[in-house]
């Protein structure tokens, strides 16, 4: 099981901040997971596509695509940071 | 070195002295304050959101003035970040660097607000005439830290 957290626009979108999710055996990385998000449908396969400009956070760590996902992990998807 | 995340406002003058308190080897501060404008690309901003991810926000801040220790000759630094509903003229950032010499606290409070503008997770939310809106970020941001790289 894995923890997945939202903010901003894409908390909105998706209409939920957080959830708890198994997912399946061949989501191995931060790639692979974005893209069974994306099979979701909907607001999940525009917000995250792959012209979208996403951040990922492993851990909260900045994460690329290659990053490996790993039970028990707390991975954050949101827009380029804005803050200051 | 100092990170706090807070919904209240602060005090420029009390956290200026409470960071040179009790230390006469610092020659230098240098701040950096930045403010909710009422204009943001031709639009008239009533009000401001800023939203972030607790505990990641901090740890990223804390990551930034270690980097900023590690390059430049500092004494201590601070950041204050305020998150919530603001309005415009109210105090949204504040990083505040000390130092032995002007040099060094310029440049460490420079590099602070660029990384933070680019690799602290805070978002912000303006409330136009037009209705809400999130923010853009800007690639001038980018820029601007790639020349500390």
């Amino acid at each position: 099981m894995i923890t997945l957290l939202y903010f901003a626009r894409l908390r909105e979108s998706f209409g939920i901040s957080s959830e708890q999710a198994h997912p399946p055996a061949h989501v191995v990385d931060v790639r692979s997971l974005t893209e069974w998000l994306r099979q979701r449908g909907g607001a999940w396969q525009e917000e995250l596509a792959q012209s979208r400009p996403v951040r990922v956070a492993v851990n909260q760590d900045m994460a690329g695509p290659d990053r490996a996902v790993c039970d028990g992990d707390e991975i954050a998807f949101f827009p380029p940071v804005t803050g200051g | 070195m100092t990170v706090r995340v807070q919904n209240e406002d602060f005090d420029l003058g009390a956290e200026i002295l409470k960071l040179r308190q009790g230390n006469s080897g610092i020659g230098a501060i240098a701040s950096f304050v930045g403010l909710v404008r009422d204009l943001n690309e031709n639009a008239r901003v009533a009000e401001m959101t800023l939203e972030h991810y607790p505990g990641m926000t901090e740890k990223a801040l804390a990551e930034i003035l270690e980097q900023a220790k590690q390059r430049w000759s500092i004494i201590d630094a601070l950041v204050i970040h305020r998150v919530g509903s603001l309005k415009p003229a109210d105090q949204i950032v504040l990083v505040a660097v000390s130092s032995a010499h002007r040099g060094a606290a310029f440049a460490a409070c420079e590099f602070i607000m660029d990384y933070l503008k680019t690799r602290a997770p805070f978002w912000k939310k303006e409330q136009t005439e037009a209705g809400a809106r999130w923010v853009d970020a800007h690639e001038s941001d980018e820029t601007a830290v790639q020349r500390w790289v």
